[in-house]
């Protein structure tokens, strides 16, 4: 008995997966400080500080480089790494190159936001990294496929498990946009010039924008998803057979969409029709993920009154369905040109990072972290107060995007009765003001429940340690005794 | 095939992937470097000046884009507020492209000309100056910073390396004056980068500063020019939409 559970941990490496979880929870609470900070700037100014450094052009890249790649990134290394391990049944392959990924992707996020605050950028939305960091970034990845490859051809199970696929997918095809559409020939240590120009590199830039939220920010986190949710309840996935049809439309479907980014501007019509097209066909395979993850839970519902894991688990497929659902109306033409250029995009990549991609990872540190310092949660109700805060910080982003993006693109598209423009764009401007105060509020919320889950994190930390020195000196006295 | 053969060697699972999701770039990217009608015929629309691209690494690196696009649309709106829609002629020479996602700001397609040089510098040291209720930050380091334009040469190199028609050898000059006039081929002409760069920016004196070639200098410049190049009165209703 004592040899079978003590054998996990010596069986698995942990230990990676232990700093990419803690390095996930260190940038998530910087990143999203950030982003209260940046949403602040734009319902106050002042807050700008006439600082180069704090303007809000340079601080949002830092911001979504902290959350997205800091923050999702490191949770993703952390389960895939676990995942992988576990489903498997063998050890990470690699360990020293699973270990240059831990260094080596915690330096690309940290100089990277350094760099934009000196003013180092592309200019590339969500690719902002300069050309020595986009080489670093990817020598990193490619060791990151090498020890994933490598672990799953070492398994000892014959089949991949679904989780597998999805982080698969997402491996590929990060490596296949970051190479392409960084594509520049550098001037200095620290500028380039984009190889593409004008309307071919605005696609290519949004085939990476839209990808880096189908593969990194979806699929990704699908993978996480798939393993997680069948282990916190105690069941297995609801259809196999759904797992895979809605795999692989998926993946080919994603690919096609990021047109939809550029509606109405001088991208070719042909192109955007496609992208619109294939936009709405994602809703199947978006919300075959979503239906096969919460059915999985049929016939245990009552966990959700018992168990607060679950409730993230749960509730963030919730907002997946909303935001994929969102997301098709928003690629419609006429939709588009409304809700392009607004606040209400802002809104919609937020019920998603937020609502999905943040509360599928905490519901899943919260499995994960026990499990990993082998003891339980310190606090269940501090768990029960996360959710809540996460929650209502949510719903005030969202709702007050909403208000911001519809509100601002009915004012500008308005007419007076002698057909001229009933506002100027200023006039929106004002408007947006007391939507913005929410919107911080809501990041405000959202960043507290983070707090809560850190001091919940660091005191479970503590408390295995001093079950494991109690354990260390009641074993010692008994050999002492023998 | 069963799915069980795929699920059960990672080999073929690796081919399958990278087939499956390079199919949607393949057929909606590669195109466009190929279909002749993607971007417009249009006359006027030319490189930027050294001085003028000066500009545009700063919109760049102050990460302008993240509130103001640069792209407007085809809407009776957007018309009577910004000007005619965007052509990807355009942008041909955007290296990277900076049509923006967000309009947290106005769109600055085709800002240029629209204000004067005296009120850009005011706007951009003290937006709130002359816009009380405007969200920007103020930008004073523009005027007080002098214009790094040592590596001229290098960044002209390296955009012609990316296909901007900037000149190097006599034949390419030659060919600009042709195409371009005698005036700009000399501002395109690498060889003098930074004289170009100078005598643009005396004669124009855009910070308002006549002594100093600041930041503002060149990044006024750069707004000045933006969406002027092509004279839209020269073509006839409905040209362009042949090439959507």
């Amino acid at each position: 008995m004592v040899q079978s559970s003590a054998l996990p941990a010596e069986q698995y490496n942990y230990d990676i997966v232990r700093k990419f979880t803690i390095m996930a929870m260190v940038w998530a609470v910087i990143g999203m400080m950030v982003g209260v900070y940046i949403a602040s700037e734009l319902a106050w100014p002042g807050l700008n500080l006439d600082n180069p450094a704090l303007t809000f052009g340079r601080l949002r890249p830092v911001h979504t480089t902290l959350v997205i790649f800091g923050f999702g990134g490191c949770a993703l290394f952390a389960t895939s790494y676990y995942i992988v391990q576990r489903t498997c049944q063998a050890r990470l392959a690699f360990p020293w190159l699973a270990e240059f990924t831990f260094w080596g992707w915690q330096a690309g996020v940290g100089l990277g936001a350094l760099s934009y605050m000196a003013g180092i950028t592309q200019g590339r939305e969500y690719a902002e990294f300069a050309w020595p960091l986009d080489i670093a970034i990817t020598v990193v990845w490619v060791s990151y496929l090498a020890v994933y490859v490598e672990t799953l051809r070492r398994r000892n199970q014959p089949h991949i498990y679904v989780a597998n696929w999805f982080f698969l997918a997402y491996i590929l095809a990060v490596a296949l946009l970051h190479i392409f559409n960084n594509l520049a020939v550098p001037v200095s240590w620290t500028e380039s010039y984009s190889l593409f120009a004008g309307v071919q590199d605005a696609m290519v830039q949004w085939w990476y924008g839209h990808n880096a939220v189908g593969f990194f920010l979806t699929a990704a986190f699908l993978g996480m998803m798939y393993y997680f949710v069948p282990k916190q309840a105690g069941r297995p996935i609801y259809s196999y057979r759904l797992s895979i049809i809605h795999f692989w439309a998926l993946i080919f479907l994603y690919m096609w969409a990021g047109g939809h980014h550029l509606h109405w501007t001088s991208l070719p019509d042909w192109v955007s029709t496609l992208a619109a097209t294939f936009s709405i066909l994602l809703l199947m395979p978006s919300w075959g993920g979503m239906i096969n993850g919460i059915m999985t839970l049929s016939g245990a519902w009552d966990k959700l009154r018992s168990d607060p894991v679950m409730l993230f688990l749960i509730t963030s497929l919730s907002f997946y369905g909303m935001s994929t659902f969102e997301g098709p109306l928003m690629s419609l033409k006429s939709v588009n040109a409304l809700s392009h250029y607004t606040d209400w995009t802002v809104g919609h990549v937020h019920s998603g990072a937020l609502g999905w991609v943040a509360l599928i990872s905490f519901g899943s540190f919260y499995h994960l972290i026990p499990r990993l310092w082998d003891t339980r949660m310190y606090s269940q109700n501090l768990i029960y107060v996360h959710f809540w805060l996460a929650t209502i910080g949510i719903v005030l982003y969202i709702t007050s995007m909403w208000v911001a993006g519809i509100g601002q693109g009915l004012m500008l598209r308005s007419f007076d009765d002698y057909g001229n423009l009933a506002y100027t764009f200023i006039e929106t401007v004002e408007f947006m003001h007391t939507p913005y105060i929410w919107r911080a509020l809501g990041g405000v919320f959202f960043v507290t429940g983070v707090l809560v889950m850190v001091y919940n994190f660091v005191m479970t930390v503590r408390s295995a340690r001093r079950e494991q020195a109690a354990l260390d000196a009641k074993l010692a006295a008994k050999m002492a005794k023998a | 095939m069963r799915h069980e053969q795929i699920e059960t060697n990672s080999g073929l699972m690796i081919v399958l992937i990278l087939v499956v999701i390079s199919i949607g770039g393949l057929v909606e990217i590669v195109p466009l470097f190929y279909i002749s009608e993607t971007v417009e015929k249009v006359e006027g629309v030319r490189p930027y000046t050294p001085l003028e691209q000066r500009g545009r690494d700063i919109y760049v690196r102050e990460g302008c884009y993240a509130c103001h696009s640069q792209q407007i649309r085809p809407f009776r709106d957007e018309w009577l507020r910004y000007g005619h829609y965007s052509l990807a002629a355009e942008s041909q020479y955007d290296h990277p492209f900076q049509w923006g996602s967000k309009r947290t700001g106005p769109d600055l397609a085709r800002v240029g000309g629209k204000y004067s040089n005296q009120w850009h510098v005011q706007h951009m040291i003290a937006p709130r100056s002359v816009v009380p209720q405007s969200i920007m930050p103020n930008y004073p380091w523009l005027l007080e910073r002098d214009l790094d334009y040592s590596d001229m040469e290098t960044r002209m190199r390296a955009l012609r390396r990316v296909g901007v028609p900037y000149s190097l050898t006599q034949e390419e000059y030659d060919a600009n004056v042709a195409r371009f006039g005698p005036a700009l081929a000399d501002q395109f002409d690498i060889n003098q980068a930074r004289e170009s760069l100078l005598k643009q920016a005396r004669d124009n004196n855009f910070d308002g500063l006549p002594d100093r070639i600041t930041e503002m200098e060149a990044l006024v410049a750069y707004l000045q020019m933006l969406g002027t190049l092509v004279d839209f009165s020269q073509y006839e209703e409905g040209y362009f939409g042949r090439f959507r």
